[in-house]
């Protein structure tokens, strides 16, 4: 297992190499330089914000591997949210950088989930207008859009009434609707912001099965911040594990366990024993002054 | 046959017609009590059943529906009137918060002034005829729509808009697509506020400035002419002018803005 004991500041990451450029991709280069030259980062330097008189992120540097499914997991209020909206344009940085394989936000494709998906689809659309409605806005001729989305609807085996207002279809099934609007423009990174806390337990399983599929099918990087480190573990092949605020990473914990996970795995002790670890890292760093 | 009735009842259509003539057919008949047992003078209620057919005959021979009609005209143009200038400005202003809340005051203060009493300065500006009276109601309504324009655009959900400019849409398009959207419902509830206003607005400028005619010169000039019944029959009329066109944007919004409260 790699669980690095002491938390890690990524500069030393990018030094050590540590789990960083280990992908999961089958050739096994010796040669690691080579290796990790080849992976596509994600990278966050000097990230600076600050909300009035409270400092949420003051110098925060941070790598991650593109083409990996990544869930961000931390004390409440410790800027999970801000730290995903700064890296997906949503929200301004006080200072920082962001470059995804050398690329600024704008030059690269992001896709965005909220967790309010009630407040997030357009109700005064169908919902399959609102699937078709980010390639309305990138000015893709309407033939097209229509090829695209009945591929996208074809490979999700997607089963609900998209001529249905989404207002009257169920939680999962808004959801579903929004996860299909951010990936039908085939984002080079997808970001979700607790996306089934506003679920039934049941349905959330479902989705977590759902975002799994939609990750091994299409290995878009995915960021998933979420509040249940069970499902953090469950769906990602690295949890990064923030601290309190002024917001510094914890730890960046690798999830080396079999795909496709089921529920079944999250009594696999394999499985125990990274939670574990990984509630650890969280109550050190909530309990730390 | 006493067991029929209860029977009747249980019909839901048959039950929610008699629920709605119950109130009118009470008020027909306190009203009728009032008159037949004298309890109002007589010179001042008419039987409310020769009211209703001296209604029925102005209508019938087409004066009150004149009159009607060119109420109506009236309020429509300065809804119209209104609703172009102030839904744009409603926009404009509430997409600055800072433009907004230097001008609100301004927009708080003349949406507090009675329309009414701004009747000599019209006058002074646009004279007696029909330009003054439509000028004035288009005046109150149109602060109306701009204050609930811009207060619905200032309240538009804001993960809407994110949510839009993450897929990378324009100011424009964001305006365009989503903040209209967003505003539609509180824009309904000016209109309807603003209809209430010009009808108001319409009615009593009709009573007092120079009219030939409309509802609100018909009103005054049965009440001058001493003809109760026209003068009855003819508030009822204005009544229903009123809330005819409340139930009518009602319609519309429902058909319109069918995400609403949803
Ligand atoms: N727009 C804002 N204005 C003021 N303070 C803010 C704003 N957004 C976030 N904050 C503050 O910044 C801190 C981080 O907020 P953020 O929402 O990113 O936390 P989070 O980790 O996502 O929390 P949660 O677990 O509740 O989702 C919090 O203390 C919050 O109060
Ligand atoms: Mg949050």
């Amino acid at each position: 297992m790699n669980s690095n004991v002491a938390p890690i500041a990524t500069g030393e990451l990018e030094d050590g190499g540590a789990g960083m450029s280990r992908s999961s991709e089958p050739e096994n280069t010796t040669l690691k330089d080579e290796a990790r030259s080849r992976q596509k980062m994600i990278s966050i330097r000097g990230l600076k914000k600050s909300f009035g008189d409270a400092v949420v992120y003051d110098g925060f540097d941070l790598d991650l591997p593109q083409g990996q499914f990544i869930s961000v997991f931390g004390p409440n209020g410790c800027g999970k949210s801000t730290l995903i909206n700064m890296i997906s344009g949503l929200m301004p940085m006080d200072a920082g950088e962001v470059l995804y394989d050398g690329q600024t936000i704008n030059e690269t494709k992001i896709s965005y989930v909220f967790q309010n998906y009630r407040e997030a689809l357009f109700p005064w659309l169908r919902s399959i207008d609102n699937i078709h409605y980010p390639l309305k806005v990138m000015g893709v001729p309407k033939k097209k859009r229509d090829e695209r989305v009945e591929q996208l609807l074809a490979d999700f085996e997607v089963k609900i009434d998209l001529n249905a207002y989404p207002y009257t279809l169920s939680g999962g099934q808004q959801q579903t609707v929004s996860i299909l609007r951010a990936l039908v423009t085939d984002p080079e990174v997808l970001f979700l912001d607790e996306p089934f806390s506003a679920l039934d337990f049941e349905m959330t399983l479902f989705m977590r099965e759902q975002i799994q599929k939609i990750y091994l099918k299409t290995k878009t990087t995915t960021l998933l911040v979420s509040h249940d480190l069970e499902e953090a573990v469950q769906l990602a092949e690295k949890v990064l594990l923030l601290t309190r605020r002024p917001t510094q990473v914890a730890e960046i914990v690798d999830v080396d366990l079999d795909w496709p996970r089921t529920t079944q795995i999250t009594t696999d002790t394999r499985f125990v024993d990274l939670k574990r670890h990984c509630l650890d890292v969280f109550w050190r760093e909530v309990k730390a002054t | 046959m006493s067991a029929a009735i209860p029977q009747i009842l249980k019909q839901p259509r048959l039950r929610r017609a008699l629920e709605l003539t119950l109130g009118p057919a009470l008020l027909i008949l306190v009203w009728w009590i009032a008159f037949a047992g004298e309890l109002v003078n007589k010179d001042l209620l008419p039987s409310p059943f020769a009211t209703i057919a001296d209604t029925a005959v102005a209508i019938a021979n087409g004066e009150m529906i004149h009159d009607f009609i060119q109420t109506l005209i009236r309020v429509g143009y300065s809804i119209a009137i209104a609703t172009v200038l102030g839904v744009p400005m409603g926009i404009a202003l509430g997409a600055k918060d800072s433009v907004y809340r230097s001008l609100e005051f301004v927009i708080d203060f003349f949406r507090s002034t009675p329309a009414t009493a701004m009747f000599p300065l019209f006058l002074l500006l646009f004279g007696l005829g029909d330009v003054a009276k439509i000028a004035i109601a288009a005046f109150a309504a149109w602060l109306v729509i701009v204050f609930n324009v811009a207060y619905g655009v200032m309240n538009a959900r804001q993960t809407r808009i994110l949510a839009a400019k993450s897929m990378g849409a324009s100011n424009m398009r964001i305006f365009r697509d989503v903040i209209f959207f967003e505003t539609l419902p509180q824009t309904f509830v000016g209109l309807r506020n603003a209809v209430s206003i010009a009808l108001v607005v319409i009615i009593v400028a009709e009573m007092f400035i120079g009219a030939v005619d409309g509802m609100g010169h018909r009103i005054i000039d049965a009440q001058i002419s001493y003809q109760l019944t026209d003068m009855y029959g003819s508030i009822l009329a204005a009544g229903g002018m009123g809330y005819g066109l409340n139930l009518a944007l009602l319609i519309v919004e429902k058909t319109i803005v069918h995400w609403s409260g949803k």
